[in-house]
């Protein structure tokens, strides 16, 4: 059992909680994932690692509320527990050699692009931040990126804050007026993934996409991950997570994703249903 | 008494009540049947049933124990020599192995042995009341990776020698295949639980939730003080064909496919766990795990289940007894037959539609057997232009695996093969690096059960013999 010691809403969806799990705390890196299980007979889910302090042995999650298990593991609160929590899996952002990055987030993706950009940070790159939202209420880690990067853009799709747009225009507009970026680093939805991988294939800048695709185990045993990557099977869990964003088959990952989507808003209603019975 | 040719039938679930339920469908001997078929034993002066057992069962012992009527006494000749006595009762490959080599078999049916030693692990497991006898703690520390059979098997031996050790295991469940592989229906899980308890009582620590190479690896658990490593991660990354549509929404691997149904339960009604509950599947391969997907399929509620086996019936590597049972439970096998193509749903006026995506049926081609290869097996050919659809919602992909990636990929000094398995002794399972002894399906590729308990077994031996090596040095 893995005991949560904080909780806190970042919007109405997303939930940060830091678990104890000192092993995990240990080794995490940015850019690897953690499994966990909320209940006996629950679902394994995978969730990138947000952060890790590993002096208090505590690892930092932030998710949001898509399917059933999500929602149980919202309804934890601290000082509860939960059954599983294993990592960390798959293999850290590359970092070697990279001077001048920048960090693209978009919506609960920002919660991954975060520790990346920390990590950056701390290594004494120059790092920029775009970040993007459908609205301002969806806002996440606004103070947290601007800690951590030296130039901060922040956009919402209905301008409800920051500019309005999408996360690719000031990302053009930053490499058409001469900003020379080692990498770009794209951690979001696949749609978004995918056109920042097609701005910045004309000017050949290295991209990097960070792939969340369905998982079981999350050790390499499943499969279920696979992803066409440069024309070949590769496994998020122990290949990835991150792929060279020029050759990850988007399409072919987004159809896979959709795969359980009659399912889970099935279990998505059934879980609302219960909960209405018990406030009722 | 008439001389009882053949085995005594194990009894069923009858196929029509089995086909919608996850129970298990082989039922056990009764007490009667058991010494019935246990008399069928010549207790013969040559033995060759032990040297048939990869773990070396004193076979006739146990034998003349049940016809005794002594059954508890079966059992313990049984244990001193298999740590899951009551898992191998039911998954082994007994036709290819002790009993190919009864002598009886020669004439008539071979004794019954796999059926005999489910009928002692399951009669103790029943009866016994008590506490096995722990050995006194030699002092030294093992780690064991992988709770599967080779994990178990090596960690139960070691602790019967007074061993420290503990198991680490990545999943949050101990069994490894045993419980995300091999069905219900065919091992049930309580069963497997039941082991796992046993080897804990015998002082084994399981720490689940544990990836080694990840979360700690091979070099820190020596500096933590074991003394020596059994490396039984497994098997590892699913093989898929190459062919197109592999990725079309409905096309599984059959380790994700059953991991969904075992492991994380999707067999029990009201499970959280998705899996697709197709109508018309199309199992790809011939073994064991092939079968066992097959009729999880079925169970889940399929309507047509198809094997596609690009060999014949008679090349077909599963279990004699787990294709028996399919065919009686209407799966049908399309052998001779290669896929090339999975088919999926494509909507050209609607890029939306909810369909799109989905498979719809699986190309194959007619083959033939030709020139026998390396092996010895017929090599299949395709036979140009037979190429026709059969009509499925599912395909799972059930051909093989290769060796899990994690640990060669962060252990320095551990040596592979090009195929990714550990480089090991076959007889000791020393690998390239010291104090790091590895076996099972990590070693050998996708193999049996019986096997990797086989490696695990020499393994604890070879471990035992290189601690106390040491401490005698000192």
């Amino acid at each position: 059992m893995y005991k949560i010691l904080t909780k806190k809403q970042l919007n109405p969806t997303v939930t940060m909680m830091d678990i104890e799990a000192p092993l995990v705390a240990n080794k995490a890196e940015a850019g690897q994932f953690i499994i966990l299980r909320v209940d006996d007979d629950g679902e394994r889910i995978p969730l990138t690692v947000a952060g890790y302090d590993r002096k208090a042995g505590t690892v930092k999650i932030i998710f949001q509320i898509v399917g059933a298990t999500t929602m149980a593991l919202d309804k934890k609160n601290e000082g509860e527990y939960i059954s599983d929590f294993v990592g960390p899996l798959g293999c850290a952002t590359r970092t070697e050699g990279i001077k001048k990055v920048c960090i693209v987030g978009g919506g609960v993706g920002c919660a991954i692009a975060w520790p990346v950009a920390r990590k950056f940070f701390e290594l004494g790159a120059e790092v920029h931040s775009i970040i993007g939202f459908r609205n301002k209420d969806l806002l996440i880690l606004e103070k947290e990126f601007a800690d951590c990067s030296h130039k901060l853009t922040i956009m919402t799709d209905d301008g409800s804050y920051g500019r309005r747009g999408v996360v690719t225009e000031p990302l053009k507009e930053a490499i058409e007026s001469g900003e020379r970026y080692d990498e770009v680093i794209a951690i979001g939805p696949l749609i978004m993934m995918k056109f920042v991988a097609a701005t910045t294939k004309p000017y050949n800048i290295p991209t990097t996409v960070s792939m969340n695709p369905i998982m079981i185990d999350g050790t390499g045993m499943c499969g279920g991950c696979r992803l066409t990557v440069g024309g070949k099977t590769k496994f998020a869990c122990v290949d990835g997570p991150d792929f060279n964003g020029f050759e990850v088959d988007f399409d072919e990952a987004m159809a896979r994703s959709s795969m359980y989507a009659e399912f889970e808003k099935a279990e998505r209603e059934n879980f609302c249903n219960l909960f209405k019975k018990e406030v009722l | 008494m008439a001389f009882q040719r053949e085995k005594h039938p194990m009894p069923v679930l009858e196929p029509s009540v089995r086909v919608h339920s996850f129970n298990e469908v082989a039922l056990g001997y009764t007490e009667e049947i058991a010494i019935a078929e246990a008399q069928r034993c010549l207790n013969c002066k040559d033995r060759p049933c032990v040297d048939g057992c990869p773990v070396n069962i004193s076979i006739p012992d146990f034998i003349s124990e049940i016809k005794k009527g002594d059954f508890e006494g079966a059992y313990k000749v049984i244990s001193e020599s298999s740590s899951l006595p009551a898992v191998c009762g039911r998954v082994c490959p007994q036709e290819t192995q002790c009993e190919s080599r009864c002598t009886l078999g020669i004439k008539f049916e071979p004794v019954g042995i796999g059926r005999l030693e489910r009928f002692a692990a399951d009669y103790h497991n029943k009866n016994f009341v008590g506490e096995p006898q722990t050995p006194s703690p030699n002092g030294h520390k093992v780690a064991v990776v992988g709770s599967g059979p080779s994990g178990l098997t090596c960690a139960g031996d070691l602790a019967k020698k007074g061993y420290k050790v503990t198991v680490f295991e990545a999943l949050h469940t101990a069994g490894g295949v045993l419980v995300y592989g091999i069905p219900e229906f065919r091992l049930p899980k309580s069963i497997v639980q039941k082991e796992v308890e046993t080897l804990k009582k015998y002082g084994v620590d399981v720490q689940t939730n544990v990836v080694i190479g990840k979360t700690l690896t091979v070099d820190e658990l020596f500096k933590e003080g074991y003394e020596a490593v059994f490396m039984g991660s497994g098997a590892g990354l699913p093989r898929f064909m190459g062919i197109p549509g592999e990725s079309l929404k409905g096309v599984y691997s059959a380790n994700e496919f059953l991991t969904r149904a075992n492991l994380m339960y999707a067999y029990k009604s009201g499970s959280h766990t998705p899996v697709m509950r197709a109508k018309k599947v199309a199992v790809v391969g011939g073994g064991n795990v092939a079968m066992d997907a097959a009729r999880t399929a079925l169970r889940l509620g399929a309507e047509k289940v198809y094997i596609v086996y690009r060999r014949s019936m008679e090349e077909l590597p599963a279990r004699r007894e787990e294709v028996e049972h399919a065919e009686e439970e209407g799966i049908e096998f399309k052998v001779l037959c290669n896929p090339v193509e999975i088919l999926g749903y494509v909507n050209p006026d609607d890029r939306r539609d909810p369909r799109n995506g989905f498979v719809t049926g699986i190309k194959v081609v007619k083959c033939e057997l030709g020139e026998p290869d390396e092996k010895g097996r017929r090599r299949p050919v395709e036979i140009k232009g037979s190429e026709y659809t059969i009509d499925v919602d599912c395909v799972i992909m059930a051909i093989g695996t290769s060796p899990n990636p994690l640990i060669k990929n962060t252990t320095e000094g551990l040596q592979v093969n090009n195929h990714g398995g550990i480089i090991a002794e076959e007889k000791t399972g020393k690998t390239s690096k010291a104090g790091v002894y590895a076996g099972g399906d990590a070693v050998t590729g996708a193999a049996t059960v019986i096997l990797a308990m086989g490696a695990g077994k020499s393994a604890a031996a070879a471990i035992d013999e290189y601690i106390s090596g040491k401490a005698q040095k000192i």
